[in-house]
């Protein structure tokens, strides 16, 4: 394997160096030899999570005495560029959606009860969870959800459905965005809640098929008077659009850090093709058009790794850090997509064949300018606060 | 927690500096700037103020009345003083503290420096360097001026060109071949050379596309006789002396594309904003604000790089690879940025006199000077 040699971030704690080896040659071992079968199968075995589980890094956003290891947002990048590496996107698709975009509502606004019930089976592997916010009409516009949820004695009643769901055919649970103040506009009125798989009500339809991400199961929910206990509101009543742009700030950087493994990836494996591929009297790496457009996009690279460490260094310490989240995100999400076209380009007509890593890494990479936030909303992100 | 535990750019000393920066920055006069244009060069009254200032010594040592601050600080005080909009007389002033005089630290002998360096740190000397020749720029191993030894003189004979601070500087580092048989990289010498010497003529070249507020000049050599001490480190190691240099100077480029980057990006956002159309100003319209946002998002993307690097140096961490990318990076971002922000400032910013016409001439050299562009990713593509 040919290893591009990246800058380490600065300032990377010696544990969290540990652990990305660790997560790499898991990465290695488990997951490359797997993915065509995963693929094919579209969706990851169980036995992943729990081996996850047992390496401890899907509780690393978590509280220690609920499992986790609360080791913050740098950790959280390291494991998404580790498994961005895989070359098989829906592997970070769905175990960061396990760990950095769902489970993490618990640990910040879930009750003591709530965290002893889901976060300790999370942090093994063996409850996996998923995140209801988009619906047929509310992508990032979260503001324009319909579902409903209705009180109803100590209940909650809940119907509409959502769509678009990571790990939403085999997880265990979920967290389901609802309307609970139909008179209240927009942003306001609308509430979180945990709901558990099989609860009568709870309608997972069929699995859909994507562009790219093929072993992440993304899934439609339909909610059929879904009847929850009034316990299962998760955080504060009417203040869940808040909760869910909070998180979104955490999701956005560690979708930067699936990208970013990714791009290197990517490079290294067009580097080596282009090395090892003879034409015109030579190897392809001898054109010096080969060699600068692998340099400068290697070049953009470093600096959406430095931009997005940034970002993570900034939200570890509690600052106000939402326009450099925003720029590393687009940055390396847009880096992403021009990275891997490149390099499939670099490949010629081997790179359009089914089954060659950068074929699928180049349809893996085509929602991320579009999840957790498109590159438009990122833009009105940052316009809003110059 | 306050933000100055994050990297080194935000420890007291480092706001300190670019506060104070900033306040030399504004404590300009309004006519400074058109006039430095207007004569082609920044006077020395200017490096006088800076070196009052405490600004001309960062990279110099205590020794000689330097502060010793190293490349964080060389890359505040390049950003800073880009936000002045007069991005020339920042390359002049950056040229005479981070890329010139600092081979008389690493190469010179006590009595050059003692001669040279306190003055250049007040402000009072002005220093250049002169690597560049008619048939040799980013390709350095082609430079053909000789400086051949004669008893305890150096005779130097030929032509430098696209020297800046050499019309109105007192000394230029020169680099000449002294050994013309070995190969280029063995083959150069680095001297420590007066403007007044004879046998040197130093004509002023064209005036330039921009960065009008510092000076260009050619220097022609004929059999001018160099007295054998101002030779800078040891004869034929002039080729790796200035590629040790060339981090220092490089970083300080990409940190000037940095700064020209963010005030040509805050001077569009305040004409945006201002800029009446189509019922509400120009900034109400999402193709500006997206257009603006995203070349706001790849500056901090180049700037983020930078920094890191500028830390990473200061570490004494091998990046040769980073400060390739950070100056190629940095450059090919400016340019980017002058091109979106002229569009949005409409005919306005065809006029000349206006700040983004200047700032979008100065940039077009930020991707050439210091290492072309296609020169730097050739560099990086070996390391790779």
């Amino acid at each position: 394997m040919t290893a591009l040699s990246f800058a380490d971030p600065i300032n990377l704690p010696e544990e969290l160096v540990m652990m990305r080896d660790q997560v790499r040659r898991f990465v290695e071992t488990e997951i490359v030899p797997n993915g065509d079968a995963w693929e094919e199968a579209e969706m990851i075995p169980r036995e992943i999570f729990r081996k996850l589980g047992d390496m401890g890094v899907l509780g690393m956003r978590h509280p220690v005495e609920y499992g986790g290891t609360d080791l913050g947002p740098v950790a959280s990048i390291l494991l998404a560029e580790e498994l961005g590496r895989s070359t098989y996107g829906g592997v970070p698709a769905s175990v960061t959606v396990h760990t950095d975009m769902s489970a993490t509502h618990i640990s910040r606004r879930g009750s003591p009860e709530q965290k002893q019930k889901y976060l300790p089976g999370a942090c093994a592997g063996t409850k996996i969870a998923a995140i209801a916010v988009t619906e047929p009409g509310a992508g990032s516009d979260v503001a324009g959800l319909k579902t409903r949820a209705v009180r109803d004695g100590d209940d909650f009643v809940i119907n509409g459905s959502k769509i678009y769901i990571t790990n939403g055919i085999y997880a265990d649970f979920y967290i389901v965005a609802a309307r609970t103040d139909p008179e209240a506009k927009g942003s306001r009125g609308i509430s979180l809640f945990l709901v558990d798989k099989g609860t009568p009500g709870l309608i997972v339809g069929k699995k859909l098929r994507k562009h790219g991400d093929l072993c992440s199961d993304t899934a439609e929910l339909f909610f059929e008077d879904l009847r929850v206990p009034a316990d299962s509101l998760l955080g504060e009543l009417h203040k869940g659009f808040y909760a869910i742009m909070d998180n979104f700030q955490n999701e956005r950087m560690v979708l930067a850090g699936f990208s970013l493994g990714a791009c290197m990836r990517a490079l290294e494996l067009t580097l080596e093709h282009t090395r090892t591929r003879k034409a015109f009297g030579g190897t392809l790496w001898d054109l010096q058009a080969t060699r600068q457009k692998i340099a400068m996009l290697a070049t953009k690279v470093s600096a959406a790794r430095a931009l997005t460490y940034h970002a993570a260094q900034m939200d570890a310490q509690g600052l106000d850090c939402i326009i450099e989240i925003s720029q590393a995100k687009i940055f390396a999400c847009e880096t992403h997509v021009e990275v891997v076209n490149a390099c499939l380009q670099l490949h010629g007509g081997m790179g359009f064949m089914h089954g060659t890593p950068i074929e699928r890494m180049t349809r893996d990479a085509r929602i991320q300018t579009i999840g957790g936030g498109a590159s438009e909303v990122m833009l009105e992100e940052i316009a809003k606060r110059l | 927690m306050t933000s100055s535990t994050l990297t080194d750019f935000h420890q007291p000393d480092a706001i300190a500096l670019r506060d104070q920066v900033r306040a030399w920055v504004q404590g300009m006069a309004p006519d400074q700037g058109p006039d430095w244009e207007a004569r082609g060069t920044t006077p020395r009254l200017v490096y006088q103020s800076l070196g009052q200032a405490g600004l001309l010594g960062l990279r110099h040592s205590l020794e000689w009345g330097g502060t010793a601050r190293g490349p964080v600080a060389s890359v505040i005080l390049a950003e800073e003083l880009c936000r002045s909009t007069y991005s020339g007389m920042a390359e002049a002033v950056m040229i005479h503290t981070d890329m010139s005089a600092v081979h008389l630290a690493h190469g010179g002998s006590q009595a050059i420096c003692a001669r040279h360096l306190p003055a250049m740190i007040r402000g009072d000397q002005i220093c250049g360097v002169a690597v560049t020749e008619p048939g040799a720029g980013s390709d350095v191993a082609r430079l053909s001026t000789r400086a051949e030894k004669r008893g305890d003189h150096y005779l130097l004979n030929g032509t430098k060109n696209y020297v800046t601070n050499a019309v109105h500087g007192d000394l230029i580092i020169v680099a000449s071949k002294t050994d013309p048989d070995a190969k280029p990289t063995r083959a150069v010498s680095l001297f420590a050379v007066p403007t007044d010497l004879p046998g040197l003529t130093i004509r002023p070249m064209p005036r330039k596309h921009g960065m009008r507020s510092s000076d260009i000049a050619v220097m022609d050599f004929a059999d001018a006789a160099l007295p054998a001490g101002a030779l800078l480190y040891e004869e034929n190691q002039g080729f790796g002396a200035i590629m040790a240099r060339f981090q220092d100077e490089r970083l300080a480029v990409a940190a000037m594309s940095v700064g020209m980057a963010e005030t040509a990006l805050q001077v569009t956002l305040t004409h945006v904003r201002a800029r009446q159309a189509f019922d509400g100003t120009l900034w109400d319209l999402q193709a500006t604000r997206q257009r603006l946002s995203w070349l706001n998002a790849q500056t901090n993307g180049a700037r983020a790089l930078v920094h890191e690097t500028a830390i990473r140096l200061a570490r004494g961490e091998d990046c040769a690879a980073e400060v390739l990318m950070a100056k190629s990076l940095a450059g090919e971002t400016l340019l980017d940025v002058i091109r979106g922000c002229l569009q949005l400032h409409g005919g306005l910013g065809f006029l000349e006199g206006e700040t983004i016409e200047r700032i979008g001439r100065d940039a077009r050299v930020m991707t050439i000077g210091g290492g072309a562009t296609e020169v730097l990713l050739e560099q990086v593509a070996r390391r790779m």
